[in-house]
């Protein structure tokens, strides 16, 4: 389907956008915020507020009617390629294929402190309103938090023969996420053969799920993936693929 | 402002009973025990400084030697100073060189008059580094007197984290001219599991900049020229955190930071750092604030990233009433009291901003007179911009009308980047907006039976985790979770290899000055 951006009438293209640039305010930074519009395709751009903040820059909100059309069919994404099951399902898959627990290892790794993705997906609590693994009976779950290191994770992995790793990743700045996550792969394909390598999954908000192949990684999660769907996909594509 | 909850004198009274018993064991933990980075600032105190060519600091490099000779448990001050008699190298920091080169023993002398001597001249060498953070305390009241405190109630409290110093320095100060009226530096994400404190001003860092003695100096000067022009003083703050609290406490105090993050349980909750190292750090460290006349931020609001806001509501009470126990404990008086608290309940949830009001004025009307420092919601920051303004205008709303002392300024922004100038500049204007339309609403507002059932209900259910806690103690209660759902036996964690039991003769001249 060929669509174009909606303002209130069907067709009519229009978008808003905002920016700030490092000259003070006055006639001059205006026609050059219309400018800037202009280059990214707005025609015609109208430029609703200006303000200077500090000495040297202006902030600019801009409406204004693009030409460019998109086309939905061309779009590339992720779609979920296994069923999505509940908890119940998902213990009951793995106790029937598996026949013991699936260990699960999750961590933050590099200097990144923030947990709270990956205590979503993890810890009991869950989030909005649907628990985490831990809920899970068939599932053993091994959280190890915050800046953890490569080789700890490694080592842990080993010893609780995880089946799944699970590496959470929220600090971007400087590419951080995908850094670490390239060395977090590259560390578990030296460490182990083949067939005795857990899943490896990264997760967090920043990350572009088409990315597993240049990241050495099996799945990446993107923002708003929920406990439900990590499991599901750990039954797929444990018990079913490996089976 | 205290009385709109009608809370029961005797309740209030009971809950902070109990949070002196659940508390008390754990003082006691601190006080018989030390660490490496507690000895360590001893040390910086007494004057040592500097790091050697890998970066480690002198002070590392010392107490490491000490320790391998003669263990942590005496305490570094004698053995230190010991051998600086012995060898006749009287400056500390050429001591640690030669202790890093091996050219040194260490041993606990045995003869009286010995240890006399060393004791003497431990206690002259940190008497002088305490003289400079009393010094540094009465230039921040000369300073606050000449330039004036900020006119309004809440203080406005902005976060500059670029990782570079000198990057951090015009922001700081473009933040203090557009209405900030206190600066946190945030510090690079790793740095609260680092066991040393980085040397020099510092331009790489991640998330956030090296707390640093040169970057903290760097930065209280540049902001010494904006309080001047722009008649207020400016507040500095940064992180007494991690395994190097008590040193960053220190060179807190030396270089006149004005307030602290310092919380008794966030390292061994957050940073999996190890409890008894966590608090007996922290007992040093609120030593030193309370001598540097620092305010301290606590990280209740934490708490409520991970667990759900209006279940672990009283989670919240609890560990701020504990917070207080180990503070006054310590020597810090409530003006020093930022104990922290947010705006973190889901707002799809009914009645959601009353429940908010209720949490607020409890925390406000159980510490009348402490500054309490309110948080910005995170949790529910969900990348939709517009919706995150409005949320934070209602956490500014809240903010002006149950009386918070320092009001972390919300981006709109969060969970989405690290602020940008615009983002700052939006959320400034949504607090002045509040505080300017709304900021005396306090005055009209009475609140109704909702609120006060639910403030009641809260502080109810504090007593009880509290009874518990007490039962069970309080490394128990870190241990099984009961905070920020988040298990934390005392055996384990982080930095656990640098506590060590003090010896008899364990003697640290700054504890006995303080």
């Amino acid at each position: 389907m060929i669509v174009r951006p909606y303002g209130d009438t069907t067709g009519d293209g229009m978008v808003q956008l905002s920016f700030t640039l490092p000259i003070p305010h006055d006639k001059r930074a205006e026609g050059a915020a219309l400018q800037l519009a202009g280059k990214m395709g707005m025609d015609p751009a109208m430029l609703v507020h200006a303000k200077q903040m500090g000495d040297g820059f202006t902030f600019f909100v801009v409406y204004g009617k693009v030409g460019h059309l998109v086309d939905t069919d061309k779009v590339q994404v992720v779609e979920r390629d296994f069923p999505l099951l509940s908890a119940k399902e998902v213990n009951a898959a793995i106790k029937r294929r598996l026949r013991r627990r699936l260990n699960v290892v999750g961590a933050c790794i590099g200097t990144d402190a923030h947990t709270v993705g990956i205590d979503a997906i993890l810890n009991l609590k869950g989030i909005a309103g649907e628990k985490g693994l831990e809920y899970y009976s068939e599932l053993s779950v091994t959280n190890m938090g915050a800046q953890v290191s490569v080789p700890e994770l490694v080592e842990t992995a080993r010893e609780k023969k995880a089946d799944a790793v699970l590496v959470s990743q929220v600090v971007t700045q400087r590419d951080a996420h995908l850094h670490n996550t390239r060395a977090m792969s590259a560390a578990f394909r030296e460490a182990l053969p083949a067939g005795k390598r857990p899943l490896l999954i990264v997760g967090g908000p920043r990350f572009d799920e088409l990315m597993t192949g240049e990241l050495g990684v099996d799945r990446i999660f993107s923002r708003g993936t929920t406990p439900r769907e990590v499991a599901s996909y750990l039954v797929h594509a444990l018990t079913e693929n490996r089976a | 402002m205290a009385g709109k909850l009608d809370l029961d004198p005797r309740t209030v009274a009971r809950a902070r009973a109990l949070a002196a018993k659940a508390g008390q064991p754990v003082v006691d933990l601190a006080r018989s025990h030390t660490t490496v980075s507690v000895e360590r600032a001893v040390l910086r105190l007494a004057g040592v400084h500097g790091a050697d060519a890998d970066g480690i600091p002198w002070v590392n490099r010392l107490v490491d030697a000490v320790r391998a000779d003669v263990g942590l448990g005496h305490g570094v001050a004698v053995p230190v100073f010991h051998a600086a008699t012995t060898t006749g190298v009287e400056d500390l920091t050429v001591l640690a060189q030669k202790a890093a080169a091996g050219s040194v023993r260490f041993d606990v002398p045995e003869k009286k008059a010995e240890i006399a001597t060393a004791r003497r001249l431990a206690r002259r060498a940190a008497g002088a580094g305490l003289k400079i953070v009393d010094r540094r305390r009465a230039e921040r009241d000369r300073l606050i007197k000449r330039f004036g405190d900020p006119k309004q109630r809440p203080w406005i409290y902005l976060i500059v984290a670029t990782g570079d110093i000198y990057e951090d320095i015009p922001q700081a100060q473009a933040a203090a001219r557009a209405g900030a009226d206190i600066i946190a530096v945030i510090r690079s994400t790793g740095q609260s599991l680092l066991d040393y404190v980085p040397e020099g001003a510092t331009r790489e860092g991640f998330a956030g900049t090296y707390a640093t003695q040169e970057n903290f100096r760097l930065m209280r000067a540049a902001l010494d020229e904006t309080s001047k022009e722009l008649g207020r003083y400016i507040r500095l703050t940064n992180y007494a955190s991690g395994l190097c609290m008590p040193e960053i406490a220190a060179l807190a105090g030396m270089e006149r930071l004005d307030m602290m993050l310092n919380d008794s349980m966030y390292g061994i909750l957050f940073r999996d750092i190890n409890p008894i190292r966590t608090f007996v750090d922290q007992r040093f460290s609120r030593q030193v604030h309370a001598r540097a006349g620092i305010i301290i931020n606590t990280g209740e609001d934490n708490y409520l990233t991970t667990a759900d806001a209006v279940e672990a509501a009283h989670t919240v009470t609890v560990s701020q009433l504990l917070n207080e126990f180990f503070a006054h404990e310590a020597g810090l008086q409530d003006w020093q009291l930022g104990l922290g608290h947010a705006f973190e309940i889901n707002p799809d949830l009914p009645d959601s901003f009353r429940l908010e009001l209720a949490h607020a004025l409890l925390a406000r009307e159980l510490f009348p007179e402490a500054p309490l420092k309110w948080m910005p919601p995170t949790k529910h920051m969900t990348g939709d911009v517009f919706r995150g303004n409005l949320l934070d205008g209602f956490f500014n709303l809240a903010g002006a009308l149950t009386g918070q002392g320092i009001l972390l300024v919300g981006m709109m922004t969060e969970a989405v980047v690290t602020p940008w100038l615009s983002d700052r500049d939006i959320a400034l204007q949504n607090v002045k907006y509040v505080l300017n339309g709304a900021g005396n609403l306090h005055e009209d507002f009475t609140p109704g039976p909702f609120i006060r059932g639910r403030a009641d209900q809260v502080l109810n259910e504090a007593i009880d985790l509290l009874e518990r806690i007490v039962d069970d103690t309080l490394m128990d209660a870190i241990a099984d979770g009961t905070f920020g759902l988040m298990k934390r036996p005392a055996d384990r964690g982080k930095g656990l290899d640098g506590v060590a039991r003090q010896e008899e003769d364990y003697y640290n001249p700054v504890e006995e000055m303080l």
